[in-house]
């Protein structure tokens, strides 16, 4: 390895928190226009180590050079200026505002306090020309526009700056495989530029195709780097995770029982266009689909949260008036949000309170609440599902991404459901936690429930379901037993190249 | 400050600010003897009954998320409909239980707009703010409506003014907090009503039927209001349709300076309690030293940024 050519490299970083050490000496070590994938399991400290990067924390120890110079941000925008950039996992759009406005937010072209609009526009086309989308309407909010065109705004917002280093913090979690591939020739082009990319992913196959390098971070200490090529991907798991995961989709035997949930052409005012389908007790029913084809409209629509314009939900053994998602929980229906933040969990309560908010009245007699059964059972589920976290009284918007995910599913597991509606339910996960709930997954099904999972991961489907229905335009175009699906084969239905 | 710290702080800031309040007035000497004596607590602490029980109310709408700016007016309107009744020959009993439940029916109205019409909270009642003053003032004529006597007029004040005994305004106001804490701490009610205020999806996505959750805040806390009117009745011994006015932001400010954010979810009834001491506090040791009235606004003006931006350092360095 030279030391002469490094954009940028880090040296024995170390960050506490209070008693908790986030960071116990990292290094990584990053050459011009390279992909380098920064690997591991959720909590190993990635975010900590990009802050510090972005200029958003400071480091108690260790170095920074960033193109041989020292580097000591200030705060992110001084990190911006002297050319580190950042695009966060969650978008952070002014919605309201224009394309336009949306990437030059806080350096507007401007002549004593005036916008000058033609060099803003100038520049923003310049921004998005780099990213292959010189057509994108500047003038519409960037409301309007679709996940992957706004994460295209975002990225052009960052290179608006010329950075030479711009980390992506698990950019495709929210994108479908089309809007992937368009993100990795965007990728390329950057590193044709010279620029160097931090890519944080879950997804191993990912880091695989788009990276030139790896390092993995455990519990705040990088234990390893290396060539992307030369490395295996149980390699990169064992490194992760410090043990063996043998079988990432474990099969769990389960039979099919009767019908329990059928939906009848199912029309809503936004996407569903007659949709339909039946999934039987025992069941993995995975739907796939692009984002905009309706898959979530479809559970939202079942779980009675948004509501149907011609067609049926039929639960079986439930009266068909009785809907609204308090009649749905009592019917044994339960739903995970694919948006945590903003739907699926509530930041400032504690996890207690989280994981029994759908059956309160159980917890007690005449509306008063046992708080020390309460604390018992988020105790239960902590130890469960290795969540990492101080007790059951801290908030859930303390704890990283992948365990809050954890909490919002220990709330769905505690409550005694027979049919469990699932919204990606592995969202920012990281690969042992998704093994883990693979697992009880394909338990629930061996218990003789029913269970649809919407993904954009393909693999996760073919791995974990006994059937998939695939969402195209509103419709389920085709729904088949796993085995007669490929990756391929789903894509060509959900892009409706049949 | 580490995260132990940052708890102390949040449990017990409030109470740093009473004792600061405390000691801004105790210290000098002029003020100290007439301020630091029983018998000034025991005015203090009726004074501040109002605002508390208000306060009670108003905890439970600001953590659901919501905001009631009615209060004042609804306080005058219901305080108009006591002396009206007491004067129609109405006994005490139904009197009392009438106007408590006038308050409640502005809130039920309140409640039911912000739910089914689905329109905030802030517009709403500051519609009703401007209608129920008005109602009050039509009510009554125009002028404060008198009556002869009442066992009412005798719960702000003791037989003998400078025994040890609390009014029972005070009493009624402890109960009530000890109560309504647990409620909020403890019932299913009480925590869907953090629940909503923290997250309304996450609430209706669990099955939390938040409609008729808001409304029953709101009509609940309306009966805090009426009874905050019957107190009011109590003190000035008549139905006056034009007090309180301004008394919705003592009471907003009381809750917000005992921690509650105005994003909902957080909270606590002590706190509020805490927060509508020690405005009533700075009211009277303000007069203790006399200071003029316009001097008192500023300092509680400040004292309310003050109490943010402490809450603001503490929530900030905990994200």
């Amino acid at each position: 390895m030279t030391t002469i050519a490094a954009a940028l490299r880090l040296t024995g970083i170390k960050k506490s928190f209070g008693a908790t050490q986030a960071l116990r000496g990292v290094s990584l070590e990053i050459a011009p226009g390279e992909v380098h994938a920064l690997i591991g399991e959720n909590g190993a400290g990635k975010s900590t180590l990009m802050k510090i990067l972005s200029g958003a924390h400071a480091a108690d120890e260790g170095t920074m050079e960033l193109g041989g110079a020292p580097y000591q941000p200030t705060d992110p925008h001084d990190a911006r200026l002297k050319g580190v950039a950042m695009i966060y996992q969650e978008l952070n759009l002014a919605l309201h505002l224009s394309a336009q406005e949306n990437i030059l937010l806080g350096a507007e072209s401007a002549r004593g306090g005036w916008i000058d609009r033609t060099a803003s526009r100038e520049r923003a086309r310049a921004a998005l020309a780099l990213l292959g989308h010189e057509t994108l309407d500047l003038d519409q909010p960037a409301g309007r526009f679709s996940i992957a065109e706004q994460q295209v705004i975002e990225i052009a917002r960052a290179l608006l700056t010329k950075p030479q280093v711009l980390i992506m913090d698990e950019p495709t979690s929210s994108l479908t495989q089309a809007d992937t591939e368009r993100l990795f020739a965007t990728i390329a082009r950057l590193r044709a530029q010279g620029v160097s990319i931090i890519y944080i992913s879950h997804f191993l196959e990912e880091c695989r195709r788009i990276a030139d390098r790896f390092t993995v971070l455990k519990d705040g200490e990088t234990v390893g780097a290396g060539q992307m090529k030369e490395a295996s991907l149980d390699h990169i798991v064992t490194l992760m995770t410090g043990r063996e995961v043998k079988d990432l989709y474990p099969r769990t035997a389960h039979a099919l029982g009767e019908p329990v949930l059928e939906v009848k052409a199912a029309v809503s005012p936004l996407r569903l266009k007659g949709a339909s389908l039946r999934v039987r007790a025992g069941e993995i029913f995975g739907l796939a689909g692009l984002i905009g084809a309706g898959r979530t409209d479809l559970v939202r629509v079942i779980f009675a949260l948004d509501e149907l314009e011609s067609g049926e939900v039929c639960i079986v053994g439930a009266p068909a008036e009785a809907a609204t998602p308090h009649h749905r929980w009592a019917q044994g229906v339960g739903f995970l949000s694919e948006n945590r933040k903003e739907e699926g969990l509530m930041l400032t309560q504690s996890l207690a309170d989280n994981i029994t908010l759908t059956k309160h009245e159980t917890f007690g007699r005449f509306g008063w609440i046992n708080g020390r059964r309460q604390r018992e059972t988020a105790e239960r589920w902590i130890g469960e599902l290795r969540v990492k976290c101080r007790d059951g009284t801290q908030r859930v918007g303390e704890l990283s991404g992948g365990n809050q995910q954890k909490i919002a599913l220990a709330r769905l597991l505690e409550h005694p459901a027979r049919i469990f509606l699932l919204d990606e339910p592995t969202r920012g996960i990281d690969v042992g936690s998704k093994a883990q709930i693979y697992q009880l997954i394909g338990e629930l099904a061996a218990a003789g429930k029913a269970v649809i999972v919407v993904s954009s991961y393909l693999p996760e489907l073919l791995g974990l379901c006994d059937t998939v229905g695939v969402m195209c335009r509103g419709e389920l175009a085709a729904v088949r037993p796993r085995p007669q699906w490929t990756e391929a084969e789903i894509m060509r239905v959900a892009t409706g190249s049949a | 400050m580490n995260d132990t710290a940052k708890r102390m702080l949040g449990k017990a800031g409030p109470f740093f600010g009473l004792i600061l309040v405390i000691a801004l007035f105790a210290i000098p000497g002029e003020s100290r003897e007439a301020f630091l004596s029983y018998h000034n607590f025991k005015i203090i602490l009726t004074q501040t009954v109002i605002v508390a029980i208000g306060a009670l109310g108003m905890t439970m709408i600001i953590v659901s998320g919501g905001i009631d700016l009615s209060v004042g007016s609804s306080i005058a309107f219901t305080s108009v409909v006591g002396a009206l009744l007491v004067k129609h020959g109405w006994s005490t009993a139904p009197t009392c239980l009438a106007t408590i439940l006038t308050g409640g029916v502005i809130g039920l109205l309140n409640g039911t707009a912000i739910a089914r019409l689905r329109m905030t909270p802030f517009i709403i009642t500051l519609g009703t703010l401007g209608v129920a003053r008005g109602s009050a003032k039509w009510l009554g004529d125009n002028q404060t409506v008198n009556y002869d006597s009442s066992p009412i007029n005798g719960w702000m004040t003791t037989p003998d003014p400078f025994s040890y005994a609390l009014p029972a305004g005070v009493w009624v106001a402890i109960v009530l907090a000890v109560i309504t804490s647990l409620v909020l701490n403890n019932t299913v009610f009480g925590r869907h009503i953090f629940s909503i205020g923290s997250n309304e999806q996450t609430a209706r996505l669990c099955g939390v039927p938040t409609q008729r959750l808001k409304i029953a805040i709101y009509a609940l806390a309306g009966c805090f209001f009426g009874l905050a009117g019957l107190f009011q009745l109590s003190r000035l011994r008549q139905g006056d349709p034009t007090v309180a006015i301004g008394l919705e932001l003592d009471i907003i400010a009381s809750v917000i300076i005992g921690g509650a954010s105005l994003n909902g979810g957080v909270g606590t009834i002590l706190g509020s309690m805490i927060g509508a001491l020690i405005m009533a506090v700075l009211r009277n040791g303000s007069q203790q030293m006399g200071w003029p009235t316009y001097f008192q606004e500023i300092i509680i003006g400040l004292v309310i940024i003050v109490a943010v931006f402490l809450d603001r350092l503490r929530q900030g360095k905990q994200a």
